[in-house]
């Protein structure tokens, strides 16, 4: 970089003060004035404080003693399970098997991702549609295998289930690219010479493919745990207000439904304080783990 | 006999594979074809095709008469066109100075957009209501500033990771080319206009096509900024046809159908950039 173009920076600044001053103003210092306003109390959407709470902290004393935040607590960490074993377990599986096939790797590619480019929304009302009560398309289904008896899919108990899948089966395709792109990147010559040793495919896969995708598979799972934090188009259309009895809340809806819906404006605050925090927590405990188990 | 048995363990394969594909296509395919029953049809009949009597239009006459359909599509390709041209015009200039220029305070200036990108739009949401309140551009009734509430928060949400993926291209390209550009007496801004930017078109369109998407599919930030019906983007005019018409399945699927269809067909055709642009987001985001 010793070109004598990049002397004078001058220019530098010119280019860089127009994008940094948009991030400073709507990120960096909304981000610190949130952490600021979890300390206070705020009336109103759109108000600024009032003043501190009594005692300053009280927002996150509440927060132990709220029933509905270890609620969305333990759904939000079932979610992040369910990303990782079946986002990520999925994905890793399909791209091993188009991995090995010689036809309809660019078709499976597209037909995979597609779900992803569509609105969150819009798939909520579409599996609406699909988990509706009476001849809802599942039901359907389940009545042609011979159930007699329909399935309410948005009961107590089973709501979770019916909010989950389709969260797992949109991202699926997501990762999947991601993983084919690194099976895509080990080198043919590997694999020719396990060939020539007269390695199998399970034992090309076993010993070479999952070996090297290791840093991979680790960056997948970071994005499915932190991702599991940001899920809130798609549960909040087909359950919103944590629908049914506040069984369904994630953390994101939760703090939203505190904000919008109960008006308890610092509160939500202290609840996005605490996304922050279990975001950065996880993605180190995830990346810790993967780290550990250096092939 | 080990041919057959390779041939038995591909057919698996390709099973299982279609298995998935069919579960990513039939369930839009359909809502699609369910649109195109009448609403009391639609639960009795919704595995056969809408051919002869089952074919009606009255969802999607039910759905532009009574939505603000046409509305929701302009404010949702307002606020998407002006937040992914916006998010490459500041983005790129930015990256250019990142990758090229060395002086005090480069370093933190790298970490500072990469710590950005981990910031949740739940933690920033709140105060950014509140200031963009205080300007008087949230919570109007005027259509315009309506739009440009959400644009803001929007164009800054994908600045971080617009740079990064950018200095990644830019930091790739040959520096011989700009340092003849500067023999012929360009200066930085030419440099950037007439060398850089040709050069880096294909990033551009990853990140333009990314930016896009992400907004005209976002509901988050349009839930805080958008009060009123008649400044609804698709994404919100959907949300609140769940708690308004939630019965009415065949004008739900007519709705699904209007919002979907157009992006299938981008995708159809732009689907190389799209599926570049969406992983490369999150790699790095």
């Amino acid at each position: 970089m010793g070109a004598s173009i990049y002397r004078n920076k001058k220019p530098a600044f010119v280019f860089l003060i127009p994008a940094f001053a948009f991030m400073v103003v709507f990120l960096y210092y909304p981000f610190f004035k949130n952490i600021i306003n979890s300390f206070m109390e705020i009336k109103q959407l759109g108000s600024s404080g009032t003043g501190l709470n009594t005692p300053w902290y009280a927002n996150y004393v509440e927060m132990f003693h709220d029933e509905y935040v270890w609620v969305s607590l333990r759904n939000t960490l079932i979610m992040m399970v369910v990303t990782l074993v079946g986002q990520v377990g999925i994905a890793i599986i399909l791209a091993l098997m188009v991995d090995n096939i010689s036809r309809g790797k660019q078709f499976f590619k597209t037909v995979f991702f597609f779900p992803i480019v569509i609105s969150a929304t819009a798939l909520g009302l579409l599996f609406n549609l699909l988990f509706l009560y009476d001849k809802g398309m599942i039901n359907q289904i389940l009545e042609m295998l011979g159930k007699t008896e329909l399935t309410d899919w948005k009961a107590e108990g089973i709501a979770l289930f019916t909010m989950m899948l389709p969260v797992m089966w949109q991202y699926v395709g997501f990762y999947f690219v991601i993983l084919i792109t690194g099976l895509n990147n080990i080198s043919d010559e590997l694999y020719e010479a396990a060939e020539i040793d007269g390695a199998t495919t399970w034992q090309k896969v076993r010993y070479i493919s999952i070996p090297l995708l290791h840093n991979v598979i680790c960056t997948c799972s970071v994005l499915a745990v932190t991702g599991a934090l940001k899920v809130f188009d798609l549960p909040w259309t087909m359950f919103p207000k944590g629908m049914p009895l506040k069984s369904t809340f994630l953390t994101g809806t939760y703090m939203y439904y505190q904000t919008m819906e109960t008006k308890n404006v610092d509160y939500g605050s202290a609840l996005a304080v605490l996304i922050v925090v279990l975001g950065i927590v996880l993605s180190k405990v995830v990346n810790a783990i993967f780290k550990e188990k250096d092939y | 006999m080990a041919k057959k048995k390779i041939s038995i363990g591909k057919t698996l394969v390709y099973l299982f594979l279609i298995c998935w594909s069919v579960t990513t296509i039939y369930p839009i395919f359909w809502v699609i074809e369910n649109s195109f029953k009448a609403k009391d049809k639609i639960l009795a009949n919704s595995f056969v095709l809408p051919f002869g009597d089952l074919f009606t239009l009255a969802n999607y006459r039910k759905a532009f008469n009574n939505l603000n359909i046409f509305q929701a599509y302009k404010s949702s390709i307002f606020i998407s066109t002006t937040v992914s041209l916006a998010v490459i015009l500041l983005a790129g200039m930015a990256a250019y100075a990142l990758s090229r220029y060395r002086f005090i305070g480069s370093g933190i200036i790298n970490s500072l957009v990469v710590a950005a990108m981990m910031f949740p739009v739940f933690a920033t949401i709140i105060p950014v209501f509140s200031m963009e309140y205080k300007w008087g551009i949230a919570n109007t009734s005027s259509w315009f500033l309506t739009m440009l509430s959400v644009i803001l928060p929007q164009v800054a949400g994908n600045l971080s990771f617009a740079i990064v993926v950018l200095m990644g291209y830019i930091k790739g390209l040959p520096i011989e080319l700009e340092e003849a550009a500067y023999m012929e007496g360009c200066n930085a801004f030419q440099i950037y206009f007439k060398v850089i930017l040709p050069l880096t078109k294909p990033s551009f369109a990853t990140v333009a096509i990314f930016s896009f998407l992400w907004s005209y599919n976002d509901l988050f930030t349009q839930m805080f900024f958008m009060r009123t019906p008649d400044k609804y983007a698709i994404t919100m005019l959907l949300n609140q046809l769940t708690s308004k018409e939630g019965t009415n399945y065949g004008l739900m699927a007519a709705a699904v159908t209007l919002v979907v269809v157009p992006v299938i067909i981008v995708y159809c055709f732009l689907q190389k950039y799209i599926i570049k642009g969406m992983t490369a987001g999150a790699v790095k985001g």
